[in-house]
């Protein structure tokens, strides 16, 4: 098998990652799909650091789990506070970049 | 099971360097697919709770994949902080906001929909194309730098070059701790109303402190339909229930009275059922 | 001819530092930076006592440069330049650059000077502001100047010096605004902020030429790479060095700033004003010996700015009435003398950096002096209300007068040892550049008595002249014993330090060792005829302002003297030459821009316009809409570096 599998399979993850982003409605969907992307980046950055010989690949990988975390602290926080004040976590209701 | 033993014997039958193993191929075909399928439940799925299982799908595959791939200690890492620590904390927040809340799939954006179809396989294409038309060096593979383990090595690059860039993202982690703090802080307007304050309040307004009285129970009549009598004889409205209340349903003190036989200490004129209307509930 | 004499001059072998002194030789800058950054941050709480943090700082950078001084004296002559290493700063490709101490006989010298100096500044200032409601930030301020002119002398490399060389520039601009609530102060220090950007932007130049031809910015690779380079690209660098130092240094022609700078505080007009900062564009010069060597030309122009900039000073010198305006007219010209002793090549380096210090010394004890004047009587600037302090203000009248009597160079105070041998200096040579750069610096002196002699007489001789209510009072301890030491120094250090030749043998490593040359007239000539000079401009002077009165409004005179009133027109001459041209280009592009331009852009702005209202429709406020565009952005971006790249 072709290492390029891997990336193949990191594509569609991400490919999957953003219509997800572009399609669902509640903000937490739509914050997993965010996770998702970032985890295929990662798998990207692990088969990179073994077609190269390099484990810098994998301490991307690692700092990119690490700010992921940071961001799912924060970004669930703001879903929380949205929600206690609006009663509910469809990104449509927040619309009011409009105004 | 099958996969812990696959887990298991890992190192010694996977492992090899820039070469895929048997094994290996093995475990991609039959993690990539459940990926691909755990990735399109977060896609498809109606509740946000199958959402979240199919991503937890996805990434403890991926820990497996990572594993595979030369990377234990990312793998482990991946199942402690994502699967672990990320995935539960979205399930938390999903049950604060309502895990019955399912998402309606009907789209309200006009043509999101097809616009959002098109750029996911766009996106799709452009990248796999991308992949399939690059050349690739022959993997060289991580035995050299994963000579003394693999966590090893990492945390020399981790502790050497990047050790500045480490100490930033430990800043970042507690700024961001700080931050959910204060984001999810409430600032407490009145002040907190706890059993004391309730029964204080209840003495204050001067409402009734013991139980309700059941309905009356008299010589020859023992119905829910009947008041209960006070000490003085007369008949208390609240012992009827509110909805016998409502619907006309209760029997006047008088009525029965007649039957009982005058124990009753009440004037006819206090008996009104214009009295005992809707509103005497305390 | 010119790599003959670099020859000569070629730096002693460059060593690691060692020993303890000298590898925590860093702490020299940390220390007052810690103390600024400490009384900075450390709020109301340290009002009270802040100001004593701020002393000791400079104090132990003082003891701490004494022992590295000391330690340096232990070795041989050969091995007294050191170089510490600190950090590897910008790796950046072909520029890699570290940051490192340069421990030598030139930079210790500074860092003598700035941490003496300057403690004895900062105690004096304890009292002086006592009254300031943000004495503590004014500390911080000059802890923080203290530090940046630390790193400023005891740099490696140009950049780290271009470093310390903004860190004082910024001092500078926060302490001539430090009662910035009164709009002249603020316009000073923007004032001298704008004209030091001028010379800062020769001393990117500089630097961007130096990185072009040398590939480096320290000054060993810069300083070996020297001699091979071309005339034209050493020139180059030469003259954008010394527009740096123009600027920085107020000379000619970027020394408008100097006199408005005085509108910061006394001691900081002392410390920074007159003793170390304008010095540091000299110390530039000094530095870059070996660059301006291989560039004859830009040597003649140092001179020649050195030399106007002494005249230029002194003419105003002679006209002002507010005492620490002539005191910086004075800076200017002592500065001048610098200059022109630094452009005369390896025979005047030394002689520039001693009258540095010596200058250090009297012009901050005549700044303190002033600022002890001004004290004693409300603050009051205009030399025509003084008269008679000397028994009102006895110490200040004594250390005063010694301060007087060393910058009018006579023997046996300090300046006399170092004024007297750049005017020698400036006599060496063939052809006409001696007699003209001579009689120049000879001119200089007589003028230098004159108006000197014209503040010391009206501040503390003749008759009174105050206004009702004043009552002339001596300063407290913490601003006269300052002002002893200062005067001290002002007496001895030129004569100690030149007992054989002391100060100059010091230098020789950096500065490298020149034979005697023969002036164009005999040394003692040109001693008794610089004496003659200076005895006469005394002489007129108490003629002028003791013997006859001194009116109290300035009288009506000739045209020289408005003209030096006005600081020989420079203002307006920057205004006619600089802004006024710069107001017309802008007001008729503002012209040609409604009239033309706009028109176009107005039109393009409707269809903008336009174009937006229809765009509008997709500013639907939807975060996926957004998202969607993004991705689409993304994708296309995608394809088009694909089809590109195959």
């Amino acid at each position: 098998m072709n290492l390029s599998n891997y990336l193949v399979l990191a594509s569609i993850l991400f490919a999957i990652g953003t219509a997800t982003v572009l399609l669902r409605r509640n903000a937490i969907i739509v914050f997993m799909g965010v996770e998702l992307m970032l985890n295929s980046a990662n798998l990207l950055l692990v088969t990179f650091a073994r077609i190269h010989g390099d484990l810098q690949g994998q301490v991307m990988a690692f700092f990119v789990m690490v700010v992921a975390a940071a961001e799912v602290v924060v970004g669930l926080a703001i879903i929380v506070s949205i929600f206690r004040a609006r009663r509910s976590a469809s990104v449509d209701d927040v619309n009011l970049l409009k105004n | 099971m099958t996969q812990l033993s696959v887990l298991l014997s890992l190192p010694a039958s996977i492992t090899s360097g820039g070469n895929v193993s048997s094994g290996e191929t093995a475990l991609f075909w039959v993690l990539a697919p459940l990926m691909v399928f755990g990735a399109l439940g977060l896609l498809f799925a109606r509740k946000a709770v199958h959402a979240a299982l199919g991503i937890v799908l996805v990434m403890i595959s991926l820990a497996f994949l990572y594993t595979a791939q030369e990377a234990p200690f990312l793998g482990v890492v991946q199942v402690v902080v994502y699967t672990g620590a990320v995935m539960m904390l979205f399930l938390f927040v999903l049950m604060l906001v309502g895990v019955d809340n399912s998402d309606s799939l009907v789209e309200t954006l006009k043509g999101q929909r097809w616009i959002g179809a098109i750029l996911g396989l766009g996106i799709a294409a452009a990248l796999i194309g991308v992949i399939r038309t690059a050349t690739f060096d022959q993997a060289k593979g991580l035995t050299a730098p994963n000579a003394d383990s693999n966590p090893v090595g990492v945390a020399r690059v981790i502790f050497g070059q990047d050790i500045f860039a480490f100490e930033v993202v430990g800043v970042l982690l507690i700024t961001a701790a700080l931050g959910a703090l204060v984001l999810t802080h409430r600032q407490r307007l009145v002040p907190r109303v706890g059993q004391k304050e309730r029964a204080d309040a209840r003495v204050a307004s001067g409402g009734r402190l013991a139980p309700l009285a059941a309905p009356g129970v008299y010589a020859r009549s023992n119905a829910m339909d009947t008041p209960a009598l006070d000490p003085e004889g007369r008949p208390i409205e609240e012992s009827v229930s509110r909805v016998l209340r409502t619907r006309g349903q209760r029997r006047s003190a008088t009525e029965v009275e007649a039957q009982v036989g005058g124990t009753s200490a009440i004037e006819p004129a206090q008996i009104e059922p214009a009295q005992i209307e809707e509103g005497t509930q305390p | 001819m010119a790599i003959l004499r670099l020859l000569e001059l070629a730096p002693a072998q460059q060593q690691a530092a060692s020993g303890f002194l000298q590898t925590s030789a860093w702490l020299l800058v940390a220390i007052p930076l810690l103390s600024a950054a400490f009384l900075l941050l450390a709020g109301k709480r340290a009002d009270g006592w802040g100001h004593w943090v701020g002393v000791a700082a400079p104090g132990l950078a003082f003891v701490l440069g004494l022992g590295v001084t000391v330690s340096l004296l232990g070795g041989d002559a050969a091995t007294r330049v050191r170089s510490l290493h600190l950090f590897s700063w910008i790796p950046a490709g072909s520029l890699h650059l570290d940051a490192g101490l340069r421990l030598d006989p030139l930079s210790l010298t500074f860092v003598l000077l700035v941490t003496f100096v300057g403690t004895l500044i900062h105690v004096y200032s304890v009292a002086y502001m006592d009254h300031d409601p943000s004495r503590r930030r004014f500390f911080a301020y000059l802890n923080f100047f203290i530090a940046a002119m630390l790193l400023l002398v005891l740099a490696d490399s140009y950049l780290l010096l271009f470093v310390g060389w903004e860190g004082v520039g910024l001092a500078s601009y926060l302490l001539i605004g430090f009662w910035n609530h009164e709009t002249p102060n603020a316009v000073a220090a923007k004032k001298a902020f704008v004209m030091n950007r001028v010379g800062d932007l020769g001393m990117l130049v500089a630097l961007m030429v130096m990185f072009a031809s040398f590939g480096a910015v320290d000054f060993t690779t810069v300083f070996h790479g020297a001699p091979g380079a071309s005339a034209g690209v050493l020139t180059a660098i030469s003259l954008m060095l010394l527009l740096a130092a123009c600027g920085k240094s107020a000379q000619f022609p970027l020394q408008a700033w100097l006199g408005d700078a005085m509108a910061g505080p006394t001691p900081v007009s002392a410390l920074i004003h007159a003793a170390t900062m304008v010095t540091a564009g000299v110390y530039l010069v000094v530095r870059s010996a070996p660059i301006f060597e291989g560039a004859p030309n830009a040597q003649l122009v140092v001179v020649i700015v050195g030399g106007i900039t002494l005249i230029f000073g002194a003419i105003v010198g002679l006209a002002k009435d507010d005492i620490k305006k002539v005191l910086a007219a004075s800076t200017m010209s002592q500065i001048g003398y610098m200059m022109l002793a630094a452009g005369l090549g390896p025979i005047g380096y030394a002689f520039a950096i001693f009258h540095l210090v010596t200058h250090g010394f009297f012009k901050a004890g005549l700044f303190l002096g002033a600022g002890s004047v001004m004290h004693g009587m409300d603050d009051q600037v205009d030399m025509r209300r003084f008269g008679a302090l000397q028994k009102f203000l006895p110490i200040t009248w004594a250390t005063f007068a010694i301060a007087w009597l060393a910058i009018l160079g006579i023997p046996p105070f300090s300046g006399f040892w170092t004024k007297d041998k750049i005017i020698e200096a400036a006599f060496v040579g063939d052809g006409w550049r001696p007699w003209v750069f001579g009689l120049v610096a000879l001119i200089g002196a007589g003028l230098t008595a004159f108006y000197m002699s014209r503040l010391f007489f009206m501040t503390f001789h003749g008759t009174e002249r105050w206004t009702k209510d004043q009552h002339p009072h001596e300063a407290p301890k913490l601003m006269t014993v300052p002002m002893i030491v200062l005067a001290v120094g002002s007496a001895f250090v030129g004569g100690l330090l030149s007992i054989g030749g002391a100060f100059s043998t010091w230098l020789e490593p950096v500065t490298g060792h020149h034979e005697h040359a023969e002036p164009v007239l005999s040394v003692p000539a040109i001693t008794v005829a610089t004496l003659v000079l200076v005895l006469a401009g005394a002489f007129f002077a108490w003629r002028q302002y003791v013997v006859s009165t001194v009116p109290v409004t300035p009288p009506l005179a000739s045209v020289l003297t408005r003209a030096a009133r006005h600081d020989l027109y420079q203002d307006e001459v920057n205004e006619a030459l600089f802004m006024h041209p710069g107001q017309y280009l802008t007001r008729s592009l503002t012209y040609g821009d409604r009239r033309v331009l706009d028109a176009g852009v107005d039109g393009i702005g409707r269809l903008v316009a336009g174009t937006g209202e229809l765009l509008r429709r997709w500013q639907n406020g939807y975060a996926r809409s957004y998202a969607a565009t993004m991705v689409a952005g993304l994708l296309i971006l995608l394809v088009v570096v694909l089809a590109f790249q195959s």
